[in-house]
């Protein structure tokens, strides 16, 4: 029972009775929850554990929930209703115009923002460290779509593939390549490992899907997850190869053999500009773009192939693929296989870009945070991943920015710590309010006379 | 029509099939010919759709031997091959008894889907696709040529760029037809094509139907309640009851067999009242004498 | 031998705990087809909260042993209502407005409450475990055999006698409860077919909600037991005792209750032995690689039945 049946049903004249239930009822729930989680807090001194009492804080945020919901039952809820249904249809004709005049401009405009972004924010050091940062989650992001949002295969360990590409740059750069081919290598590593980063990472991606191949929906999920999980516990334990916890520092790239490195043999003194570390940045930026670029294109191109098309048919009616003579067996492997490739890809860059590589950036939240970006995207579309990866990404490293106001909140609280708070209520709000994510229309992918998006309620979403 | 002479294009030997304890389909035989429409009748839980799911693999038979064979002489043990093999191979097509379109793909979508192991040849497994090869375009070109000749032959040309779920559901189910077409099958196999259709709509899958047969060299299995379109369209029928068969010939003289009509297409309501009311008689006669 | 009983001992106590944990989840997926990510974190919170409760009552190990016992019985509800009002509220807020949705959306909306749940008591109570001194102390010397290394004595502490037989009762009053009652049949209804259910008058979102509550009870009473046997608790124990608590439901076969409890006490052992004869670092890629193999060989589970996809 929702407050709509309890306040429905007056226009006009307030149930007070059932209005102060509901928030009584609220008092008791937020209550337990509060207590004694909020209002008591562990603290260790230098002597023992104590427990600190912050019953103030409890009777804000009681007094918060309690007001927002009376207003809620004063102002929203009492109107005619007009139901949040859980399958939310396509906003209707007007707003369907719209997106579809001004579709085709999205991406090129995108694109030349994100070409010019250096030059926009005249070189400052943060615009493009969080331009890399969205970057290089808008590439695993459209990565990933290629399994859970083309084929419909509920990936939950994608991560593991950005490993790979991690730890394959990190071992090959740091301990093999100079083994075999002497240090001259090191400042090409990158270059040369990226596509093998690719291929490793695909391969696993082969290896991973091919026991999952039976598996449907939440059984997939939690398999894949699994998967992921063992590969992080690995590289932490097995301390001889992978230097466990610790970690494996790793070369920066090179502007092909070029150092960025004041002095002669520099990048900067090649092309006979003056020296500055923003242009190792800016490298950087453009590698990650690059990728990211190619990303998208190959995955639009496939999906224009074939291969594309059987992925999404796959999606559709797995049954139906294979009464049409499709090896979906071979549809699912190569989907693993792709993705997890440009995730090989994604995280050689990454290697790279940090400086180091260890085990905890390889985490399941990371998974998590990746195919959230890709179902807020909406149906597979990869232009609603990079407005889903501005909206996570971009208010996790927001709430850095806010660490302003903590004059103004209770000592010791940082926003910075609500980050990843924000992250999960982002998740579990977006999904109510928008389970099919931003984008509501498939574009077709081969079309007579012309091109008609498909309604997202026609769309399936895949069991895997 | 008589065809005993020709080789079969199906040849259903002694299949049977076990889920744990029940027994769907018992020591079945029975032969379809080539370019042939043969209809599998039966009252609900015959065990029709049983045997279709076994000769497009979707089952394994627990007993029994299903063979394929083509004009050309090749043939294939069906009860051993995958599903997908058995349409890629054999040639075997099949609709479903719910309809399983890809509902968010537009209808030229899903045609183009069904020419997938002949696009994927044509791609080079994708590479050459991904390097826009001369080649694959024009093997792409002819089967769009391909889909829009289905789509005039079931009448859905106007809505080849719409979805698939929005189309009425007589259309759908044609467009599952012309799908299963798509991959120039040997055999079609339909499971109650008619189902919802109402008379006007049956009629025109009659029509359809047999256009199918007589201009594509395909042979035909069909699934159905209908009656009119089992005997308007019907080389041959195979009557099924618990999972046996009780009758196999011609349309008319499956009407006429009384085993058939019996089990299946039942005694006339008036002839049933009459039979009771007869009874009746007969037990009141001897109730009085006893 | 004396060492292969004692991890056996060990391996039913932490088997234990992981069966209470997974007949929340089993009991969840039979009614609503859905994996509560957020349950193993259900299980956290149940502990964070029965450590807190302790901390407050100042409960020390030197306190008599009829205190103790009285004093953990109020632990334990205060643990069960507080854990039972939290998993209520995630069903509401996050699995309610979502249900007959698509898969995905529910599946993320559960994996950001579970965010939502750690970092809420991280940020609440901050990162670091806090460990204590054992409150429930004493135990049993089994057996004990002499060897050229010394002594290996076969303990059974009292802390594990505690969570066996608090499991044993548990368990009991949960089946009787669900053969037995009204609440029970509304449930296994509501497990079969919602929808005529419903027609039968019977409120599938008030049986929901409570099988919701009963999982979340029994997860913290499994917490309080995890936070007493080893002293120390925190906000990340959710995420692998709840992988390990899942893989114990599906291997015991989901919707089964017996089945939950026998997953978990399999994966206890299985825990317990690799960790004792093999490796202790790779002990959670053992219950990763069981939970793998369960799935993709006998996703039915031991107990459950296999499921045939109509075509």
């Amino acid at each position: 029972m929702t407050a709509q049946d309890v306040a429905a049903p007056k226009a006009h004249g307030y149930d007070w009775t059932a209005i102060i239930k509901d928030l009584i009822g609220t008092a008791i729930v937020s209550l337990l929850i509060m207590v004694p989680m909020v209002a008591y807090k562990s603290v260790i001194t230098q002597y023992s554990l104590v427990l600190v009492s912050r019953w103030t804080e409890v009777f804000v945020i009681l007094a918060l929930i309690l007001g927002t919901r009376l207003a809620m039952h004063l102002f929203v809820w009492n109107r005619a209703p007009s139901p949040v249904h859980a399958s939310a249809k396509p906003a209707g004709p007007a707003k369907a115009s719209l997106s579809e005049r001004i579709g085709p401009w999205v991406f090129p405009v995108l694109v030349a923002f994100a070409v010019t972004l250096p030059f926009i924010f005249h070189f400052e050091r943060r615009p493009i460290d969080l331009g890399i940062y969205i970057l290089t989650y808008v590439m695993l992001a459209w990565g990933l779509n290629i399994v859970v949002g083309l084929a419909g295969l509920l990936d939950l360990g994608y991560v593991a593939f950005y490993a790979v590409g991690a730890y394959a740059y990190a071992l090959l750069s740091t301990v093999y390549f100079p083994y075999w081919f002497g240090d001259g290598i090191v400042p090409w590593a990158f270059y040369i490992t990226l596509p093998i980063a690719g291929l490793l990472a695909a391969c696993w991606g082969v290896i991973l899907g091919f026991p999952v191949l039976r598996l449907r929906g939440d059984y997939l999920a939690i398999v894949t997850l699994a998967f992921g999980e063992i590969i992080r516990l690995v590289l932490i334990n097995w301390f001889s190869f992978t230097n466990g916890p610790q970690g494996i520092e790793v070369p920066k790239a090179t502007f092909f053999g070029l150092p960025f490195k004041a002095g002669p043999g520099g990048f900067a003194d090649f092309f006979g500009i003056q020296h500055d570390r923003i242009y190792y940045y800016m490298f950087l930026y453009y590698v990650i773009l690059m990728l990211a670029l190619l990303t998208y294109f190959v995955t639009n191109r496939l999906r224009r192939l074939p291969i594309g098309r059987a992925w999404e048919a796959l999606r559709e009616d797995e049954i139906a693929c294979r009464s049409l003579g499709i090896n979906t067996t071979n549809t699912k492997l190569t989907a693993f296989a792709i993705g997890a490739m440009f995730g090989g890809f994604a995280g050689c860059f990454f290697a790279t870009r940090q400086g180091f590589v260890s085990p905890e950036s390889f985490v399941f939240i990371e998974s998590a945070i990746i195919l959230a970006i890709v179902v807020l995207g909406g149906l597979g579309s990869q232009i609603g991943i990079v407005f889903a990866a501005i909206a996570i990404m971009g208010s996790f490293e927001m709430f850095r920015e806010l660490s302003v106001f903590q004059e103004y909140l209770p000592e010791g609280t940082d926003p910075v710590h609500f980050r990843m708070l924000a992250v999960g209520l982002a998740m579990v709000l977006m999904m109510r309010f928008r389970p099919r994510g931003f984008v509501t229309r498939r574009q077709p992918t081969v079309f007579l006379k012309e091109r008609k998006a498909v309604s997202g309620d026609l769309v399936k979403e895949g069991h895997g | 029509m008589a065809t005993a002479n020709k080789t079969p294009v199906l040849s259903v030997e002694h299949v049977t099939m076990r889920f744990g304890g029940l027994t769907a389909v018992s020591d079945l035989s029975f032969e379809a010919y080539p370019n042939e429409i043969t209809a599998l009748i039966g009252p609900n839980g015959a065990g029709k759709t049983t045997v279709f799911n076994c000769i497009t693999g979707f089952y394994k038979p627990t007993e029994g031997k299903i063979a394929l064979r083509h004009a050309d002489g090749k043939e294939f043990l069906l009860e051993r091959m995958d599903d997908f093999r058995i349409a890629q191979h054999a040639r075997v097509a099949r609709t479903f008894q719910n309809i399983r379109l890809f509902s968010g793909m537009t209808v030229l979508e899903n045609l183009m889907v069904a020419q997938h192991n002949k696009l994927m040849l044509a791609s080079g497994y994708t590479i050459g696709g991904i390097f826009g090869s001369g080649h694959y375009r024009r093997s792409e070109k002819a089967a769009i040529d391909l889909c829009k000749a289905w789509l005039e032959k079931v009448r859905l040309i106007d809505r080849a760029d719409d979805p698939a779920g929005d189309l009425p559901y007589g259309d759908q189910r044609r467009l599952e037809i012309a799908r299963a077409m798509c991959t120039e099958p040997r055999l079609l196999c339909l499971d109650e094509p008619a189902a919802g259709l109402n008379p006007r709509e049956s009629e025109e899958l009659n029509k359809l139907l047999r256009a199918i047969r007589s201009e594509n060299d395909v042979s035909i299995l069909l699934i159905e309640h209908d009656m009119s379109v089992v005997m308007g369209i019907s080389d041959h029928i195979v009557v099924l009851d618990y999972g046996q068969k009780i009758s196999d010939g011609t349309p008319h003289h499956v009407k006429t067999d009384p085993a058939v009509i019996r089990a299946y297409l039942g005694v006339d309501e008036e002839e049933e009242e009459k039979d009771a009311l007869a009874a009746k008689a007969v037990a009141e006669a001897l109730g009085d004498q006893a | 031998m004396e060492y292969f009983l004692q991890q056996l001992i060990n391996g039913v106590t932490l088997g234990s705990i992981y069966g209470l944990i997974a007949i929340g989840y089993t009991m969840v997926y039979g009614i609503i087809g859905m994996i509560n990510f957020a349950h193993g974190d259900v299980f956290m919170v149940g502990s964070v909260t029965a450590f807190l409760v302790v901390l407050g009552l100042g409960l020390t190990g030197g306190s008599g042993l009829m205190l103790i016992l009285v004093a953990l019985v109020l632990v334990a509800v205060i643990a069960m209502i507080v854990a039972a009002a939290y998993n209520w509220t995630i069903e509401r807020l996050a699995y309610k407005p979502l249900r007959g949705s698509f898969r995905l959306a529910p599946l993320i909306s559960a994996i950001g409450m579970s965010i939502v749940l750690q970092e809420f008591v991280r940020v609440n109570q901050e990162g670091r475990p806090k460990p204590i001194q054992p409150i429930v102390t004493g135990g049993y010397e089994i057996m004990t055999r002499v060897t050229e290394a010394g002594e290996f004595i076969v303990r059974l502490t009292n802390m594990q006698i505690l969570i066996i037989v608090s499991t044993l009762i548990l368990m009991a009053v949960f089946t009787v409860l669900i053969q037995k009652t009204s609440l029970g049949r509304a449930q296994r209804a509501c497990e079969q077919d919602q929808k005529m259910a419903a027609l039968l008058g019977i409120d599938v979102d008030r049986t929901i909600s409570v099988t919701f509550i009963m999982g979340a009870a029994l997860a913290a009473f499994a917490g309080l037991m995890f936070f007493l046997y080893y002293g120390v608790t925190d906000f990340f124990v959710g995420f692998l005792a709840g992988i390990k608590a899942f893989t114990a439901a599906v291997l015991g076969g989901i919707g089964s209750l017996p089945g939950a409890m026998l997953g978990g006490l399999v994966i206890g052992l299985i825990e317990t032995m690799w960790s004792a004869y093999f490796t202790v670092e790779y002990k959670d890629v053992a219950a990763f690689t069981v939970l793998i193999i369960v799935l993709i060989f006998m996703p039915q589970g031991l107990l459950g039945k296999p499921e045939v996809e109509k075509v």
